[in-house]
This record gives C-alpha cells, structure tokens and sequence, in this order.
C-alpha cells in the first residue's frame, strides 16, 4: 500500500510538472501571438538575396503584403523573382496558433546572443502539411528568433529573424530563411544549350550549401489596409 | 577600293537570291514569335516545372527572353543563309564567264578579291541588323521587356532589365564576326570552283559536320573540338551569363567568362585572316579561264 502510495505521488508529480510545462509554454506562445495579432495587415518594402547554388540572381527590391489570417505576397518591383514555395510565406500567427497545434516544453538554448525558450509545437490535426515546428522565443518581450519547420510537401526550413525598430508589433527587420533546394538539371535539348561549357563555376563550390533566402526590411506600413486584389494577381 | 566595293555591292543587291536570306528569316521570326505569343506561356510553364520547390513571379516571357530564345535558332541557321552569297562571290562570276573581265581592271587581284570579301561583310552586317531588328525590337514591341530569365541545363540566370540590352549588343557584335568566319570560308571555296553549287554544299557542309561534331559528348572528339569554328560561334551566349559573390549573388555588368569570349574571338579572326590571305593566294596564282 506505502508502495503504491509513493508510486502515485511521484507519478502525479511528473504530470503535473509536464502539465505546468506545457501550461508555461501554452501561454508563452498566446503572448506572443497577441503581439502579432496587433498587425491586421502590412505593406512592406525590402531587398530580397537569393543564394541558391544553381541561381544566378541580383538583390532585388521587393514589396510584400500581409493580410490577416494567411495572405502574403511578396511582388519584385517590375521585375521577375524566384522565391522557395509555400515557406516564406508562412504566417507566424497562423504557425503558433494553438488551437491547432500542441505546444511542447524543450528547454532553453541562445540564438544570436539572446536566451529563448525552445518550443515545439506538434499540429493536431493529422491532415496539415506541418509535421513539426520548433520555435525560440525571448520570455522578456514574446518575440520569435528562429522557426524551424518540417513540412510534409517542402522539407525543412528555417527563418532566424532580427529586430529593430518594429518589434512592438512581431515584425522583423532582417529574415533569413533556409531549406534544403533539390538540385536542378534541365535536358539540352530543352533548353537549347547544346555547347558543352555550360557549368557555371560557381556552383560547385557552393553546391553543398543550403539555399537561403535574406530580406532585409527597410519599412512596413502597417494596418492602414490592403486591397484583396493584391493577393489575386499573378 | 572604294569604287570596287560599290560595284560588287551593285551586284549582290540586284540579284534575287540575296533577298532570299532576308525573306526566309523574316518568316521563321514572325513564326517563332507568333506561336510564343499564342502559346509561349505554355512552354514557360514547362520549363518551370523543373524548378521543383521554387515559386517564379513576373513576366517571364518577355521581349528579351523571345530574342533570345529566336537567337538560339537562327544562329545555327543563318551561317548557311549568308554562305548562299558567299559562295557565290567568285565562282559565281566564274559561271557566268565574268571573272576574266572583272580582274583586268586596272586593279590588283587582291584588291577586286578584298573587295568583293567587304562586300560580303556589308551583306552579313545587313542581314544581321535585319535578324536583330527583328527578334530583338520587334519583340520588345510585341512582349514587352522585363528582366530576362535564362533556364540553362545546369543553371538559372536571372539579368535585370536595364542590364540586359548592352548584352544583345555585345552578343550581336560577335555574331557578326562568326558570321563573316562562315562567309570567308565559302569564300574560300569559291576561289577553286567554276560554279557555285559546288562551293554553297561544301561550306553547308563543314558547317553541319563540324556542329554535330561539337555537340557530340564523345571523348575522342574533344580534342578537335577547340579548332571547329563551330566551338566559337555558340560563345556569345557567355554574355549572358554574370559573374556571382561569395553568396552567389549575382554581379550587375559583368560576364562569367569573358576571357573565353576573347578567345573565341580570336580563333574566329584567325580564320578570316587565313582564309582571306589564302584566297588571295589561290587568286593571285590562278590561271584565270573563264
């Protein structure tokens, strides 16, 4: 009977600790969301850096558009922009919406000098493209400093986000987004690039190294409305 | 020379068969631009499928990815519409009995030889300006212009706009020293022929045996592959390729591989000078008949 008294209380310790983690977390992420709840939508002006081993492109000034709950459009000035599908697009809010997910305590760990809280969020629902998502966040003012994400269509990516002058509202100045790029290989024949000195040196050397994608924020505007149309156009 | 020069180019333009080259690129532009304005979003979007996991937003298809695109044909098929005349610039004469008379002029052989050589060049150089005004601006007209997106077997190259332009002129610059490589290899030829059909099939010839020689991946033609003028015409498709950082971000106003471009060059005007200064040569020791 002492036993299973002591067996019991131990057990009930553990989930209740667990219970009490996950309860720190939970509310962790709320207050984090409630800072990004506060942007109903942004317009906002950058310089996009695409380093892809098998792309060759300039930094571009671009224009992205925000709209609650998950409308984002990132539009290259006039020009043309080659952009990694699905993940730069992902919300922070709609990626820490706990309604979906179930939050999980992983400790703590430093990301860029700065202590966070490490959380994984685990979707509940069976059918989402998110397997798994781990987020750092700081305690002291509910800001996101990295996401990793593992989705079932697109493979792994992460952003690490820097914050300056709009991190009231959850916004970030710099985002650094990386992923797993497949290679890329194009038949001769459909490309019509018959001569034999076709391989670019650098992409080589850089071939080993992740695609990332960097934009640098100069601007947002911020709840002052977005047309729908925005988000229609090609 | 002067005065050589307008006579010979009196003669090319008064004869049909120039304008032939003119009419058959004008039809295959207008084709390939028509069939890209009905259908061309189609051919970019299955190009795009094997960008995999990457999102391409803008006007792909634009003016100067057409250009492009037509530049990629053509230029393996104009060097057989300028070797028509090329080809021609001698034995022509020679069939129709009129050499004789042209080189007793008070002129030296080499002269009435480089002049009837400048007059092919003023042909190319036509020819030339009318295939860019074609696919170049009438493209622009027809599809707009925006930043051009290069999908290369191995690799995407993505220009800005405003650095794009200075590229076709470049790249039209060299196509004109490749063409006139073809041109003064027929013309060659046609020092040794009394008619011209002979001299026309043979510099065709070469053409298609040397092209199909360097497209081949086969080891053991390699090593000739560096002497075919062939190899060196294709190089001006290195001017639309950009030097990248360390974080493989592009370069605006810079070429990959501009030494090979000089190379290339001067392989070509290696050629033209041997074959013209072999032409002279034949000319000047040939016992003249006809």
């Amino acid at each position: 009977m002492k036993y299973k008294l002591k067996l019991f209380i131990i057990l009930f310790t553990v989930h209740c600790s667990l219970f009490t983690h996950a309860q720190d977390v939970t509310a962790l992420i709320n207050k984090a969301k409630e800072k990004l709840d506060r942007v109903n939508d942004y317009i906002a002006a950058g310089v996009l850096t695409i380093d892809v081993a098998f792309i060759k492109a300039p930094t571009s000034k671009v224009t992205v558009y925000y709209k609650k709950p998950d409308h984002f459009k990132m539009v290259n000035n006039g020009g043309i922009s080659i952009l990694p599908k699905g993940g730069i697009s992902i919300n922070m809010g709609a990626l820490i919406n706990t309604d979906n997910f179930t939050a999980l305590d992983a400790g703590e760990a430093v990301v860029n000098n700065i202590k966070t809280k490490v959380v994984k969020l685990l979707p509940n629902d069976q059918n989402s493209n998110v397997v798994l998502s781990t987020l750092y966040i700081d305690e002291s003012n509910f800001l996101i400093y990295k996401a990793v994400t593992t989705t079932l269509e697109n493979g792994t990516y992460e952003l690490d986000m820097t914050y300056g002058k709009y991190a009231d509202y959850g916004l970030p100045d710099k985002v650094n987004f990386s992923f797993n790029a497949k290679d890329y290989k194009l038949p001769k024949g459909l490309t019509l690039d018959f001569d034999e000195n076709t391989k670019s040196p650098a992409t080589d050397s850089l071939k080993e190294k992740k695609g990332k994608v960097e934009i640098n924020y100069s601007s947002y505007t911020i709840n002052k409305g977005v047309d729908d149309a925005v988000f229609k156009t090609n | 020379m002067w005065q050589l020069l307008q006579i010979e180019l009196y003669k090319i333009f008064r004869r049909p068969r120039t304008y032939i080259a003119f009419g058959a690129t004008a039809v295959l532009i207008t084709l390939l631009q028509f069939g890209l304005k009905v259908d061309g979003q189609e051919y970019a979007d299955f190009m795009l499928q094997s960008l995999g996991n990457f999102d391409v937003q803008g006007k792909l298809l634009n003016g100067y990815m057409v250009c492009y695109l037509v530049l990629q044909l053509m230029l393996v098929h104009v060097p057989l519409l300028v070797t028509l005349i090329s080809a021609d610039m001698l034995s022509g004469e020679a069939n129709i009995g009129t050499l004789r008379l042209a080189l007793s002029k008070p002129y030296s052989r080499a002269s009435v030889v480089l002049a009837k050589f400048f007059a092919t060049c003023v042909y190319t150089l036509l020819l030339l300006i009318w295939v860019a005004v074609l696919a170049l601006f009438v493209s622009m007209l027809v599809f707009g212009t925006n930043d051009l997106f290069l999908m290369k077997s191995e690799y995407i190259v993505l220009i800005k706009e405003n650095d794009v332009f200075w590229r076709y002129c470049c790249a039209f610059g060299f196509a004109f020293v490749s063409l006139v490589t073809v041109a003064s290899i027929g013309f060659f030829l046609s020092a040794f022929a009394e008619n011209s059909i002979g001299p026309i099939v043979t510099t065709m010839s070469i053409i298609i045996l040397f092209t199909v020689l360097g497209t081949l991946n086969i080891p053991m033609f390699d090593a000739i592959n560096p002497y075919l003028f062939t190899s060196h015409m294709v190089i001006w498709k290195e001017f639309f390729d950009e030097k990248v950082t360390a974080n493989n971000e592009a370069i605006a106003g810079t070429i990959q591989d501009l030494p090979a471009i000089f190379h290339s060059l001067l392989v070509l005007l290696a050629y033209i000078v041997v074959m013209i200064g072999a032409t002279i040569f034949v000319m000047n020791k040939k016992d003249i008949l006809s």
